[in-house]
């Protein structure tokens, strides 16, 4: 599929409907229906299009910092405001899609694994919207560190299940939802997340985010005249970063920038660095880089972040890895607090701990770079779901 | 004739059912699962399935999930899989035992090397759970090699249109899958599996063992007056979450209930 990543490593039960699916999307796909649809939601229900926005007042900053350093440096820094979708987060471009297709194959029951509890709310909002029953499975450790958010999907009617399975976290939650679909799968459609899982479910994902760099694309050049010379984004699975660079991939003059989570350090053994840290492996149907032990056993991943709380990555950016087209990067969870509370001052923005991970690294790179240099980084979530967690970590009690 | 040919072969000369045991190597450590592994031809098993640890068993339910943990919180891996299978095949060579797990473990372990090495160790088959016939091909030229069979599954998802594409290159048995869902949860009808084993026969003279959901001696009895035999796990694999103390005694304990409801059940049914 991708080289040698991707595939549809799954049990023998969900195999006939994996197929029937890929099915129904290469349908879909094509169908102006379908796409007329999907826009009429992006427009009206989720706000698309997301604004481009040069942030000023980082970019003076991170040219302060630059000038101080006796450098003449400093690029400009857009953001594509995907923290502006209703839901917060660009996993809504998904769950939309998603759920006509659902809809579409006549299956009465959604299910979803979330871990920062952005695609569960996304996915418990779209359930709303159409009358369906939505059971999201949660790790027991995210719900306790993403509580906002679980507030959130039980307002919107949908049924939290813990999993204790594991570390309880994304992965095991990945699998209890897996479980599920397996007991119950002619009536149920599982909306993964993220740009992994079974053929078509990376592809797939990958088509409904690469809104993101289609209108980035254009906006840029609206703006700006000309491309970017780099695009950064967080990756944990990889949709917001597939969402932005996809469109951009034959653009060869264009840099691509996506920043791993490295936890307490790439060396400490507790990161979420797959591509970093990791090697090939099969897991959650597809073969793409894991953290895993010598024996294939796999690893707890480590991230203050829970969206990016994952030993894993799309078979995609496996493939880009490989073929090094995107640069892999990482941050870790310090970097992107204090990232955090940079946004925070300089822009009157709150971003999510995900793509503070991703404006860690930009705060590091944009005052090496000249003054003429565009980046466009996507800031896929907004930062109120993690006031909790941030709280407690610096001591404050609310 | 290898060992799974010779055992089919000899159920249907006996003109009865076999019983299929699967427990996981390891568990609840090297020692404890070497005696419980021992013991099982004595106590009844036909064919022994033993469990190759792996830490997202996404097939299966909470009994053999625990199972696998255990295992790996005291020094479950592929290669102490292997040593168990050599110790055992040092006092029995005839009774067929197939590996079941996941494909990371045997991946990274290196197919063909896996294949090899399983073979040498005494294994007879394997049983992949994530490999379905659209991926096994990087698997199934190194288990031919090796002399192993290469047990597909088929489910009540598997219909006409897509049960020649299962059955295409499967060899040693098939592995009916009796219920929609993960190891040890739901209940098998044996009503449905009649009707299931029936429509596989149809297709294929491979024997068909039928599994997941099958409890007691009264459930494996239903079971096996329709299949070639009858899988047990997730209830074996309770009792090693149960006992305090040397649940080899309990395990092989239910093993020789369920085989004598097993070996009763075609009588029953002609009867």
């Amino acid at each position: 599929m991708f080289g040698l990543f991707g595939g549809r490593f799954v049990a023998e039960t969900l195999m006939p409907l994996i197929l029937d699916l890929e099915e129904h999307w290469a349908k879909a796909k094509v169908d102006p229906q379908f796409q007329a649809e999907l826009k009429a939601l992006s427009t009206y229900y989720a706000g698309r299009p997301s604004k481009l926005y040069f942030a000023e007042g980082l970019t003076r900053h991170l040219r302060e910092v630059a000038s101080a350093g006796g450098s003449n440096g400093g690029a400009k820094v857009f953001f594509k405001r995907e923290d502006l979708n209703h839901t917060g987060s660009h996993k809504i471009n998904n769950t939309m899609g998603q759920i006509l297709l659902a809809r579409r194959m006549g299956k009465k029951r959604i299910i979803a694994e979330t871990g920062a509890g952005q695609h569960g709310v996304a996915t418990a909002t779209v359930c709303a919207l159409f009358g369906m029953p939505c059971v999201v499975y949660m790790g027991a450790t995210d719900i306790e560190r993403q509580a906002p958010n679980v507030f959130r999907m039980k307002m919107l009617g949908a049924e939290v299940r813990p999993v204790t399975s594991g570390t309880g976290t994304l992965k095991d939650a990945m699998n209890d939802a897996l479980r599920d679909w397996v007991a119950n799968v002619t009536d149920t459609y599982y909306i993964i997340g993220t740009v992994a899982g079974p053929h078509p479910y990376p592809a797939m994902v990958r088509d409904f985010q690469s809104i993101i760099g289609v209108e980035a694309r254009a906006q840029i050049l609206k703006a700006e005249g000309r491309l970017p010379d780099k695009l950064v984004a967080c990756i944990g699975g990889g949709s917001n970063a597939m969402g932005l660079f996809h469109p951009f991939l034959d653009d060869r003059d264009v840099a691509m920038d996506a920043v791993e989570a490295a936890g307490l350090g790439l060396n400490s053994g507790k990161h979420a660095a797959s591509l970093q840290g990791g090697k090939p492996g099969v897991l959650h149907g597809n073969r793409t880089f894991l953290l895993m032990d010598d024996d294939g056993q796999i690893a707890e991943a480590h991230s203050i972040s829970a969206g990016l709380d994952y030993p894993g990555i799309g078979p995609e950016h496996s493939w880009l890895h490989d073929i090094k087209r995107v640069n892999y990067v990482a941050a870790t969870d310090d970097e992107a607090v204090e990232a955090f509370k940079l946004l925070s001052r300089t822009e009157g923005i709150l971003p999510a701990l995900e793509p503070a991970h991703a404006l860690a690294h930009v705060a590091r790179i944009a005052p090496k770079m000249a003054k003429d240099k565009i980046i466009v980084m996507n800031l896929c979530g907004r930062g109120d779901k993690d006031i909790f967690a941030l709280a407690e970590r610096l001591g404050v009690k609310l | 004739m290898s060992r799974l040919a010779g055992t089919f072969a000899r159920l249907k000369q006996e003109k009865r059912a076999g019983l299929v045991t699967y427990v996981m190597a390891s568990d609840p450590d090297a020692a404890t699962a070497q005696k419980i592994v021992d013991g099982l031809p004595d106590a009844g098993a036909d064919v022994i399935e033993l469990g190759l640890p792996f830490s997202d068993p996404m097939a299966d339910g909470p009994a053999i999930q625990a199972a696998a943990l255990r295992a790996l919180a005291n020094g479950g891996s592929t290669k102490a899989t292997f040593e168990l299978l050599r110790n055992f095949r040092k006092k029995n060579t005839t009774t067929p035992v197939v590996l079941m797990g996941y494909y990371n473990p045997i991946y990274i372990y290196g197919a063909e090397r896996f294949c090899k090495d399983a073979a040498a160790a005494g294994a007879d088959g394997l049983i992949v759970v994530d490999l379905p016939p659209e991926e096994d091909e990087e698997l199934r030229p190194y288990a031919k090699a090796a002399g192993l069979d290469l047990v597909r599954l088929a489910t009540p998802t598997t219909d006409d249109k897509r049960l020649p594409t299962v059955l295409e290159g499967a060899s040693g048995f098939l592995y009916y899958v009796a219920v929609l869902g993960v190891t040890g949860t739901k209940s098998a009808a044996a009503t449905d599996v009649q009707a299931a084993v029936a429509r596989i026969k149809r297709h294929t003279d491979l024997p068909v063992a039928v599994g997941f959901g099958i409890k007691t001696p009264e459930g494996a009895a239903a079971i096996a007056k329709h299949a070639d035999a009858a899988v047990v796990g997730s209830a074996l694999v309770q009792i090693v979450a149960d006992s305090k103390s040397d649940p080899a005694t309990p395990l092989h304990k239910l093993v020789r209930e369920l085989a004598a409801a097993v070996r009763g059940a075609k009588q029953g049914a002609a009867a």
